[in-house]
């Protein structure tokens, strides 16, 4: 017993001199960083074997089915690599602004690691004994093992014990600092907790009705309310991730480059109307649905398409940033500015390619929400090409670039200059692979080409024969893609044990207008209300529709 | 706020408002709305409802059809349509098991088609030739394999 505490103590001494930033603390953020690359890197394997099955470069082995590749890969990639980065970085820059977080807190935080490796690996082991091909949507009345579905619980209750934990020390520390605006970075966890909490509770619905009745204990199941329910979480989740990225844009990026928040009041109100604005987002993914009316519709889209005025607010404050860095460091002319950003640098270089791709994904996610245009893409290959611009790009573009001062600060390490070139070299390979393929997908989605489907001639068909050359360009974008994946694996496990000793700070740009941000907008429990209205508008009539009018269900039913 | 934000705000919302305008004219003036029929059935028991109890091609009208649909794991019925050119075709659509799409390339026609619900979507089929229907959601593991055609003559 005293040796093993002593064993212990001689641990924490060891990682004490190891680790840079709060010990603790940054043992969990680094547990979560490298089970989240550790993900990657498989997920990336998954993604790949998938583009050249599509391509028809080469058919997947017998053993394998195209579509326990497909479920696999997105749920290691949506759920669990994104998940686990988000939470290793939000918990490391809380920790840093706060000045170390909670006991209880990290207690939780690991409470909620334990449970999700266990939910994920049911999950997983369920989809690999091909129990659970059911794809990231799982829909019912398709059914897959109860497993799958209890696996999926214990991922939500690990990401309530997270997000609790957020909630916990947000509140501790406007309490123990009263009259003061709480950090930005703190502010924007808040939101995207807030906002990832509200949109898991659905889900968690859904998941309850959905295991009794794959155990065949309740006869049938509401397909449509079902659907939608999975929606309100799923399109959110893409928007956490979206809105994790914005959080570095906002408070690390301007830091990077040598300039200051264009407004620290403009960065709360986006994370507020990110927050308020979004959960009815979900409904555009049953546009072309039946059982639900036109006017309902209208308004789905009009409320969805609410969302992108934070985003323009946010384009309008980055470039602003940008603009006033370029001017100071002697940039002439309406765009001579530009040039005169650090571009060698992948710290800056990374969330800029990410901005800019959101650009044409934002564009993109308008015609998604679209009533008459949806219908022309929907469960095409568009949105394949649109999801991977908007999460693979703008998301998880940034994430890469947050890497780069994020581990060295959390080791104790620096970033050298051969490690910034090898991450612009992994930058350019990501940036090059993603868009030879999201940009064929786009493309072949306009000319029909649909989303999750194995290679087929659909009978030596002419028109499937024409989308043959836009898959093929595809699958050699996922070459480059993974290629991309293994650079940025090595570049995280390097900086991780291998990269030389010293201080990397947690960049937090300053705002010179922080002394006149009011301390209403810190008014939380206002800003949940407003949600939960919004979400009222959009969902009360549908749902309660659905369960009124609602048709005889469905039962389990298997079809692969 | 500074002026060009200002401006940057209001061009952006006016762009976004003027766009939902257009949809919203094209949605209730011009009736271009997505297929949202709104109708059930029970799922477990298609093959005697009527109309699904006998799927097929009627022709209602002067130049106007229904095509009455059914959708399974992994196949359509009716398969291999005949239309003559320029008829306008209404389809009515429901599924006996799992969520499908229904699809065909190079239209505008995509709708959901759900257990438990009907489903309606109409076309005009001006050009002459070969069509390629498909499910475009994953309704299981010969999902590639649900396809049919349209001939329009």
């Amino acid at each position: 017993m005293e040796l093993a505490l002593n064993k212990t103590q001689v641990l924490r001494q060891k990682s004490m001199k190891v680790l840079g930033a709060k010990v603790q603390d940054a043992q969990l953020s680094l547990t979560y960083i490298a089970v989240s690359f550790a993900t990657l890197l498989l997920g990336g394997i998954f993604g790949l074997l998938q583009g050249l099955d599509r391509s028809g470069i080469m058919p997947l082995p017998s053993w394998l089915n195209y579509y326990q590749v497909l479920t696999a890969h997105g749920i290691l990639m949506l759920l669990v690599f994104t998940t686990t980065f988000v939470i290793g970085y939000i918990y490391a820059g809380l920790s840093h602004v706060y000045g170390g977080i909670l006991p209880q807190v990290r207690r939780m935080a690991w409470i909620g690691f334990g449970l999700m490796v266990v939910g994920v690996a049911i999950v997983v082991t369920t989809v690999a004994m091909g129990d659970a091909s059911v794809l990231y949507t799982f829909y019912p009345p398709l059914a897959a093992s109860p497993y799958f579905y209890i696996g999926l619980v214990l991922v939500v209750l690990g990401l309530w014990s997270v997000s609790a934990g957020v909630f916990i020390n947000y509140h501790y520390w406007r309490k123990t600092h009263r009259g003061q605006p709480t950090p930005l970075f703190a502010f924007f966890a808040m939101g995207i907790f807030v906002l990832w909490f509200f949109a898991s509770i659905p889900l968690m619905i859904e998941l309850v009705t959905l295991i009794p009745w794959s155990m065949g204990i309740v006869p049938t199941v509401n397909v449509m309310l079902n659907r939608t329910f999975f929606w309100t979480f799923g399109h959110t989740v893409v928007n956490v991730w979206y809105f994790v990225a914005v959080s570095a844009w906002y408070v690390a990026v301007p830091k990077i480059i040598g300039g200051k928040i264009f407004s620290d009041k403009l960065a709360r109100v986006v994370v507020i109307l990110l927050v308020i604005l979004n959960l009815p987002g979900g409904f555009h993914h049953q546009i072309v649905d039946p059982a639900i009316s036109t006017g309902v519709k209208y308004l789905h889209a009009f409320m969805s398409m609410s969302v992108a005025f934070p985003s323009l607010m946010t384009c309008f404050a980055m470039f602003a940033v940008f603009e006033r860095v370029g001017r100071k460091n002697g940039g002439k002319g309406l765009l001579g500015w530009y040039k005169k950003l650090p571009w060698g640098d992948v710290r800056f270089l990374a969330p800029m390619i990410a901005m800019i791709a959101f650009i044409p994904g934002g564009a993109g996610g308008i015609i998604n929400t679209s009533n008459q245009m949806d219908q022309v893409i929907h469960n095409t290959l568009w949105v394949v090409g649109h999801f991977h611009l908007t999460v693979a790009m703008t998301a998880v573009l940034t994430f890469f670039g947050i890497c780069y001062w994020l581990i060295p600060y959390l080791t104790g390490r620096v970033l050298t200059p051969a490690m910034n070139k090898v991450g612009v070299i992994q930058t350019i390979v990501w940036t090059f692979g993603m868009t030879l393929m999201s940009g064929s997908q786009h493309w072949v989605g306009l000319l029909g080409d649909p989303r999750r489907t194995a290679y087929t001639t659909y009978n030596g068909s002419e028109v499937a024969a024409s989308w043959d050359p836009y898959e093929l360009v595809m699958g050699i974008g996922a070459i480059f893609l993974l290629t991309a994946v293994i650079i940025q694996v090595c570049a995280v496990y390097h900086m991780m044990f291998r990269s030389p000793k010293g201080n990397t700070e947690f960049p937090i740009a300053e705002a010179d207008d922080i002394a006149t941000t009011p301390m209403w907008l810190e008014r939380w429990g206002l800003w949940i209300l407003l949600m939960l209205l919004d979400i009222g508008m959009a969902y009360a009539v549908p749902v309660v529709d659905f369960i009124v009018n609602a048709p005889p269900g469905s039962p389990p039913i298997r079809t692969w | 706020m500074h002026k060009s934000e200002r401006i940057w705000l209001t061009v952006s919302f006016g762009v976004l408002v003027l766009f939902l305008l257009i949809a919203g004219y094209q949605t209730f003036v011009l009736a271009m709305g997505p297929p949202s029929h709104v109708e059930t059935i029970d799922p477990q028991k298609v093959d005697q409802t009527p109309p699904f109890d006998k799927p097929g091609i009627n022709k209602i009208g002067d130049n106007e059809y229904e095509v009455v649909m059914t959708l399974q794991a992994f196949q359509f019925n009716p398969t291999n349509l005949e239309i003559p050119a320029g008829a306008k075709v209404t389809f009515k659509l429901t599924s006996k098991d799992v969520v499908h799409g229904f699809e065909i390339a190079k239209t505008n026609i995509n709708a959901m088609v759900m257990p438990g619900q009907i489903q309606q979507i109409s076309h005009t089929f001006d050009k002459p030739g070969k069509y390629l229907v498909l499910c475009n959601e994953y309704c299981g593991g010969g999902h590639q394999f649900m396809s049919t055609a349209i001939t329009v003559k």
